[in-house]
């Protein structure tokens, strides 16, 4: 493969979740964490899934990305089953999971150097060229404790999609970060996404996170956690976080996360 | 700078103390030399190669039997953290002999292998394993699971991950338990050549000995100056440029 063709990638990926449960034993109690949790993804659709902290929506990211079994039901991706994790379906954790015994460059290289294909010399590039598409050209050689909590989740970022992954996974990216840098990160993937188009499926607490992103949106309640309500979110890109038609959407999610919490709540 | 001339100030002034208390005449000259004495012996020493002689003698056994002890402990560390059976036997037992002083291998050593560098050695990596089994154990259980869910999203394998994640991820505990192991081995081989005079050569500890035979206290402090400048060099050679290294890219080591 070239370095060309390396760089433009390949296809995004369809995913199919297809009845997919799961429970977790623990010694007092059984946890019904995922209830028959079914729809599809289309290539290059940007799916959010919100829901209340303990809903099953890292698990459920946790089981496309192949780190996590379904209990019943499987997970297709190009009608292949996922039994294991792989560099077509990258995460980005919650937390920085950035590796501090390397620097900037050499967390991204760390994907690169375990795709078979590629010369050393091209790997380099790719890592440069994908550092510079997330803004951090300048601080390659930085160590992870000398990059601000944007930063991080930048060369994270840059890290997930420099193997040209079909699928990006993204947990919670952006929680721990401050308004402001979100609001920068919220239009900065929305820009690198219509550069290099990938199936998204992006997992938030957050409303208004996921009515500004999201083509789609998945509500998902706990106990069991289940996909109570879709949305489609047709407006035009790039979204501006602030704006009135986001907040109206964000509005109409709250009403329906408020509406499953009541009735759930413990009488 | 300052630093280096604050250092060099406090040195001189415990030598500073050590002539005020000798002239004062408080102890016999027997008990405590003058460091003039001593400076002598180590000149003399060092002049006819005694010194420099028992000092490979010994870093040889130190450094041949560290070495073995580390290539013994890091990976049984390794595997007392990762499996269950291993945690439960090898881990039990390497935290048990962890409490054992060092010089309690030395009579085992001299019935089984005699006189000989055998024993010596043996009691050196006895004093070495088992502290780098427990520091390496500790810095694996102390990774943070994210760490190794990542790399495996990225398709690194389980070999992969412990050579790449499990290895580096744990860096900082595997440096201090070098560093205790070395310790621990200085102090075992130490033990080991004042209790037993073999014949194949005679080491630091053998030359403490006889000073301590010949009432010449000036060649036990001279000696024991010796050992523990040994033991600074081998950190600052061994030890730092790894401890440098690690500050600078987890920036640690300054609160």
């Amino acid at each position: 493969m070239s370095l060309q063709e390396e760089l433009k990638g390949p296809p995004p990926a369809k995913l199919i979740v297809d009845h997919v449960s799961k429970w977790f034993r623990q010694k007092r109690q059984t946890i019904h964490a995922l209830d028959d949790v079914s729809f599809e993804v289309a290539e290059g659709e940007f799916i959010v899934i919100v829901g209340p902290s303990g809903c099953g929506k890292s698990t459920l990211l946790d089981i496309i990305a192949g780190l996590e079994h379904p209990d019943k039901g499987q997970v297709l991706a190009d009608n292949q089953p996922v039994t294991n994790p792989g560099r077509h379906r990258l995460v980005m954790f919650q937390e920085s999971a950035l590796f501090p015994w390397l620097n900037a460059f050499g967390n991204v290289m760390f994907g690169l150097r375990l795709k078979p294909g590629l010369r050393n010399s091209e790997r380099r590039e790719v890592a440069k060229f994908f550092l510079h598409l997330v803004g951090l050209e300048k601080f390659m050689e930085a160590n992870v404790h000398e990059l601000s909590g944007g930063m991080k989740q930048r060369v994270a970022l840059a890290r997930a999609l420099a193997p040209n992954p079909r699928v990006l996974l993204m947990d919670e990216p952006f929680a721990a970060l401050d308004a402001m840098t979100r609001e920068q990160l919220y239009g900065d993937i929305q820009k690198i996404w219509e550069k290099r188009r990938k199936t998204i499926i992006f997992v938030t607490h957050n409303v208004r996170e996921a009515a500004c992103l999201a083509d789609r949106v998945m509500v998902m309640s706990p106990t069991p956690g289940r996909i109570r309500e879709v949305f489609e979110v047709k407006l035009p890109r790039p979204r501006n976080f602030n704006s009135i038609e986001i907040a109206q959407h964000a509005a109409k999610l709250t009403t329906v996360l408020k509406g499953y919490a009541k009735i759930e709540a413990p009488a | 700078m300052r630093r280096a001339l604050l250092a060099i100030l406090f040195f001189l002034a415990l030598v500073a103390i050590w002539m005020a208390i000798v002239r004062a005449e408080i102890w016999s000259p027997v008990l405590l030399p003058s460091p003039r004495s001593v400076l002598d012996y180590l000149i003399n020493s060092a002049r006819d190669g005694t010194l420099l002689s028992a000092s490979i003698v010994t870093l040889r056994r130190l450094l041949i039997g560290y070495f073995i002890g580390l290539l013994i402990g890091l990976p049984l560390g390794l595997l007392t953290a990762s499996l269950t059976f291993v945690e439960d036997t090898i881990g039990v037992m390497a935290l048990g002999l962890q409490t054992l002083p060092s010089v309690c291998w030395v009579p085992l050593a001299l019935l089984w292998f005699g006189q000989t560098e055998g024993a010596m050695l043996f009691v050196v990596i006895m004093g070495t394993v088992w502290s780098v089994v427990i520091a390496t154990d500790t810095g694996v259980r102390t990774i943070p699971p994210i760490f190794a869910r990542a790399a495996r999203t990225m398709g690194s394998g389980p070999f992969h991950r412990w050579i790449h994640v499990i290895l580096p991820a744990s860096l900082p505990y595997l440096i201090s338990g070098m560093k205790q192991g070395w310790a621990f081995a200085w102090r075992s081989l130490m033990a080991a050549e004042i209790y037993v005079t073999i014949l194949t050569g005679f080491g630091l500890g053998h030359l403490l000995h006889y000073g301590r035979e010949l009432n010449a206290m000036d060649q036990v402090i001279g000696i024991m100056l010796v050992i523990v400048v040994i033991g600074l060099l081998a950190d600052k050679i061994l030890f730092s440029p790894w401890e440098r290294f690690l500050h600078r890219r987890w920036g640690t080591g300054r609160v």
